[in-house]
């Protein structure tokens, strides 16, 4: 194998030279394929003259709706690359047989299954359950926005500018080799010298940055901002998963964003956290890492709970059963998912009654979890199911993931671990619960909430086709994959020396390309639905919903409602309808209302450019950026210029407007 | 499965045949070599058994819970106006108490299983038994194999037998087996599916792996379960486990030299071998320094390193002091490469002179010997289901199967280093 040194050094463009063009054609031609659609792209967009809509409306907008949609398109965009580097893995897989190398290089290789985990990871299941959370948890609390509508935006550039970095590794220089969470001493600057793995650091600092302050500025909301009379016990059931998700983002990120510091003194500035110099433990990393990494499977799985909660209940035109036990399992499973991280390496070393411990806590974790499964199923027993495209994930979901949560305990008995940790069948664990629990989930919520946020109502029969292809593509792509780790296949293999093991690689790779359909069928059903909202175009509450956003109208106006709601029951929307709770229709207030800003945008370029100067060395560029970033925000805070007032006509005149739409309470 | 006997030998079956068989479950499992769960080790197929119990465990919750959602989804939809509706039906005390105590029930005998499954099959304790009808019999010697992860081979040293081989194991059937395992550079792990489970290779630290092969056979494969860089993937040997007699005349063989023999394995071998390459064919070595994996493992193969046992041993009676702040190359094994200083040891200039005789002052270049990690299985034992496994202490106050002592002894230091 080739091995590039790569060793240039210059004070104006540090190590960044001409031998940071990849030296692969599927990358030159990846390249120019994103530079064309990139072009064509911006010259439609300065046809169309949309660049000031984009600004205006957009990218400088506070609004929380706003900014969750944003969210939602960054998740979709990293999705897709995240399922390119895949497909990619699937192709590779299924050819290395025989002798043949495949069609990748180790390089090349080692670089796509890091990128892969990466990006679903934290580019794309993070910004789509923020994105959720940012969108549905103002409306269903009955409130104006979020607590801090600017770090709002802020924290979205800041992760938007993390994914940036990851794209930029695609084309400039190269991304880490050393799978996703990168464990030393592969990771230190002795075995992986070059930029890879400072890609991944300054991409997941930066993005941090944002996913934490994100988790303060709606646990904040969550607890100030609720509607008079919805105390916690009334809060909706998302909106608890919600709460629960962003006190787990405040406690476990800041270990990562530790943990990734002393990584960076390693190779940096010489330290030796986690070198094998000077007595450094890599083991140490491997702890520290875990510590955030096993909270993190939780932070995407709770707001996707919620998600099925709010649908098993809509659309079974029931209450959700167990309401309170539904509440204290979300809580258990917060507490539960701080003492279990040592699961991830049970196989290096620790003793019996350790082990023994942490296998216990985590199967001890399946105990609300199996709660929770419980009480959708009886708030399906005794119910009116009406199989929408929301419900129909749910239910994939619920038969998906009791299997991945069964192969999840498995792995948690210490002995089954020491033969399965690492193979493929813990690939197919692990996808089976985040695809079955957060992708799903995902599907589900857009399918659910689109009539809210757009007004029309996402096509149905194109709906359906990703659904099969997803449901069924996904167990043709793991199932395979579970048999593999029986013969004791591992992962992260670029070529295989036993041919009997191909047929199952074939069969997953034929499941890629079925879910491969699928995600092409959600993007024709936005597209088509785009193009046929006249006829789809929905009123406030297409589904018959429960809590507080169907309320309002769909799209909501910005201030959400007009006058607060009063909450006196659980589901706050079913209660006023059951009651006839007439709505307001006079007397309308101006209303304080936060103004947009660019400054989370420009934080987010000088962040951008930031990490990429740090990535590279280029030292200057560093110094200024870093200079700029800290002066900007000094600056902003003198940006007293920050809020306005809608006045009582243009409201009156909104509500006037969309008094046609909504249906009446009392209906 | 169903036919074990006629099963068809894989590598002879037609694609056609096997894509129908793959498409059936139990002809999925039975064409396939599914060795996690038959492997050819005791140990291993005891894990295997705890896959299989456990699961089945689970099915007992899990098909329920499946099948009712398939069945309120069929029964309660829309559609259906015969069926009960009760949008205000949303609690029952007696169903939440279900909900939440048959999950507990599983997840109490699972743990249980867990615990003594743990215990018995923990890789740093001896093996009680050869399989399910001969304990180890108590003069038993385990055959010792110290096993060094390198980038990207593994190099396997036979202390006894004072031989070595590189991407080859060869293994004595019936014997209990006491691997050491160590790493050069980076995190592997070590992993032989039809023996036993596996278990991280880390630099300067030392895993223990106690395990036993019960049947004979030419074609077991063994590799690095951990990621561990670009030739990650032909990390892979071929493991043999032969009869006692076999294995006395193979290593005699090695031994005796020969042809395809790389001769002597010492440090500058070593160093020359440690360095990386990929797809490594099978090289079995004469002779091995007796001292070479103490070095190893204390990372001080190459003259002018510092031993880490030495170095702790400093640390633990306060450090060597401003001194220790200017002499530091001889503790760095990464950072300024091995090939570096490994040239200016052959042709040392006044500094590096310096540095060496100050090196050489401290240290007697002696490893130390790692701490005796490992867990006396009681010799008796038969079977997971606890067997073997004496009362709690409460009941019976004489344990002979966790001696407490031993136990704290065992479990608190696992890796050398600490």
């Amino acid at each position: 194998m080739e091995s590039v040194v790569h060793n240039h050094w210059s004070p104006l463009l540090g190590r960044l030279w001409w031998d940071a063009i990849p030296q692969e054609p599927i990358v030159w031609a990846t390249f120019a394929a994103v530079a064309l659609g990139g072009i064509a792209l911006v010259a439609a967009l300065t046809y169309f003259k949309v660049w000031g809509y984009l600004w205006k409306e957009w990218f400088t907008s506070v609004d929380h709706k706003k900014i969750g949609i944003m969210y939602m398109v960054l998740g979709l965009i990293m999705f897709v690359r995240g399922f390119a580097d895949a497909v990619m893995m699937r192709l590779q897989q299924a050819w290395a047989f025989n002798g043949s190398e495949g069609y990748l290089n180790a390089h090349h290789f080692d670089q796509v299954f890091t990128a892969h985990g990466v990006i679903m990871i934290f580019f794309a299941a993070m910004p789509f359950v923020t994105g959720f959370m940012n969108y549905v948890v103002p409306l269903q609390i009955g409130a104006r926005d979020v607590s801090f509508p600017f770090l709002n935006n802020f924290s979205f550039w800041m992760t938007a500018s993390g994914a940036v970095l990851v794209m930029l590794s695609l084309f400039i220089g190269e991304f880490g080799q050393t799978g996703w969470l990168a464990y030393p001493p592969l990771s230190g600057i002795a075995y992986s010298p070059w930029v890879g793995v400072d890609y991944w650091i300054w991409a997941l600092q930066i993005a941090g940055v944002g996913t934490l302050l994100s988790g303060v500025n709606l646990i904040s909301t969550i607890v100030k901002m609720r509607a008079p009379g919805m105390d916690l016990m009334k809060m909706p059931i998302f909106t608890w998963t919600a709460l629960c998700t962003n006190i787990l983002i405040v406690a476990a990120f800041p270990v990562l964003t530790a943990v990734l510091c002393m990584l960076t003194a390693d190779r940096y500035l010489d330290f030796n956290f986690f070198t094998n110099d000077f007595g450094g433990s890599a083991m140490m990393y491997v702890n520290l890492i875990w510590i955030w990494g096993h909270p993190e499977v939780y932070i995407l799985i709770l707001p996707c709970f919620g998600i099925f909660s709010e649908v098993t209940s809509t659309f079974c035109g029931k209450r959700l059963f167990g309401y309170t036990s539904m509440v204290y399992a979300t809580m258990v499973i917060t507490i539960l998912s701080y003492i279990v991280w040592l699961h991830h390496f049970f196989t290096m070393g620790s003793g019996a009654s350790v082990n023994s411990f942490f296998g216990i806590t985590t199967m001890v974790i399946s105990i609300p979890t199996g709660a929770k499964l419980f009480n959708w199923l009886f708030t399906m027993y005794r119910g009116r199911i009406r199989f929408e495209l929301p419900m129909m994930w749910t239910i994939a979901f619920m038969l998906t993931f009791t299997v991945g949560g069964m192969t999840g305990v498995l792995l948690a008995v210490p002995p089954a671990d020491f033969v399965l940790h690492n193979s493929l069948f813990l690939i197919a664990h692990f996808h089976n619960v985040i695809i079955g629990g957060v992708v799903f989930g995902t599907f589900a919520g857009i399918n659910f909430w689109w009539p809210k946020a757009f007004g029309f109502k996402l096509h149905e029969g194109w709906g359906k086709l990703s659904f099969w292809c997803w449901a069924i593509g996904f167990w043709f792509a793991f199932m395979p994959l579970y048999v593999l780790g029986l013969m004791g296949v591992t992962r992260r293999m670029r070529v295989f020396d036993d041919p009997n093991l191909q047929i199952w690689f074939l069969i997953a790779a034929f499941g890629a390309a079925l879910i491969a359909v699928g995600i092409g069928a959600f993007i024709v059903q936005v597209g088509y639905s785009i193009w046929k909202r006249k006829e789809l175009a929905v009123d406030g509450d297409p589904w018959g919903g429960r809590t507080l956003e169907w309320s309002t109208t769909s799209p909501p106006p910005a201030y959400n409602f007009a006058f607060t709601p009063v909450v006196h029951e659980i589901d706050a929307w079913d209660d006023m309808k059951r009651c006839g709770a007439p709505r307001p229709t006079g007397n309308f207030q101006a209303i304080h209302m936060p103004k947009n800003t660019e400054a989370g945008i420009i934080l987010g370029g000088l962040a951008t450019a930031f990490g990429f100067a740090m990535i590279w060395h280029i030292w200057w560029l560093a110094g200024l950026t870093f200079a700029g970033m800290i002066g900007y925000a000094i600056f902003h805070t003198f940006n007293y210029n920050r809020d306005y007032f809608i006045p009582a006509d243009e409201v009156t005149a909104t509500e006037a407007a969309a008094l046609g739409q909504l249906a009446p309470a009392g209906a | 499965m169903r036919h074990p006997d006629s099963r068809p030998n894989p590598r002879q079956t037609p694609v056609l045949a096997r894509v129908l068989a793959a498409l059936s479950l139990t002809g999925a499992l039975s064409a396939c070599n599914t060795v996690v769960l038959k492997p050819a080790g005791d140990v291993a197929q005891q894990q295997g058994d705890l896959v299989v119990m456990s699961t089945v465990l689970m099915l007992l919750i899990i098909v329920p819970v499946m099948a009712l959602t398939v069945f309120f989804a069929w029964k309660y939809r829309a559609s259906n106006k015969d069926a009960d509706y009760q949008p205000e039906w949303d609690h029952s005390t007696q169903l939440e108490l279900v909900i939440w105590a048959a999950p507990l029930l599983i997840i109490i005998c699972l743990g249980a299983l867990t615990w003594v499954g743990t215990h018995l099959l923990d890789p740093y304790r001896t093996i009680g038994r050869i399989d399910t009808k001969t304990a180890v019999a108590h003069d038993a010697k385990p055959l010792e194999i110290e096993v060094v992860a390198l980038d990207w081979k593994w190099l396997f040293i036979y202390p006894e037998q004072g031989i070595a081989t590189v991407n080859e194991l060869v293994v004595p059937a019936g014997r209990p087996l006491d691997f050491k395992i160590t790493a050069s550079s980076v995190m592997n792990s070590f992993y032989v599916p039809a023996m036993a489970g596996q278990i991280y290779a880390m630099p300067g630290m030392q895993t223990r792996l106690n395990a036993v092969m019960n049947k004979t056979g030419d074609d077991f494969v063994g590799f690095s379960a951990n990621y561990s860089g670009a030739g990650f993937s032909g990390m892979r040997f071929k493991t043999r486990s032969v009869t006692e007699a076999d294995f006395t005349k193979w290593a005699d063989g090695v031994k005796a030299g020969g042809q395809d023999n790389a001769g002597a394995l010492d440090a500058a071998t070593y160093l020359e071998l440690e360095k990386p390459s990929e797809n490594v064919p099978a090289a079995r070595y004469a002779s091995v320094s007796p001292d070479l994996y103490g070095k190893i493992l204390n990372m001080c193969v190459e003259p002018g390193k510092m031993c880490m046992s030495e170095m702790m041993a400093i640390d633990a009676r306060g450090g060597l002091g401003k001194a220790g702040i200017r002499n530091v190359s001889m503790l760095a094994y990464d950072k300024y490469g091995r090939a570096a200083s490994a040239a200016a040891n052959a042709n040392p200039d006044a500094a590096t002179r310096r540095e060496l005789a100050w090196v050489r002052a401290l240290c007697q270049q002696d490893p130390g010997a790692a701490p005796d990690n490992i867990v006396k299985a009681p010799a008796n034992l038969q079977s997971l289901s606890g067997a073997g496994l004496t009362a709690p202490q409460s009941i019976a106050p004489k344990s002979v199967a966790f001696d407490n002592g031993e136990e704290h002894a065992a479990h608190s230091p696992l890796i050398s280093r600490n």
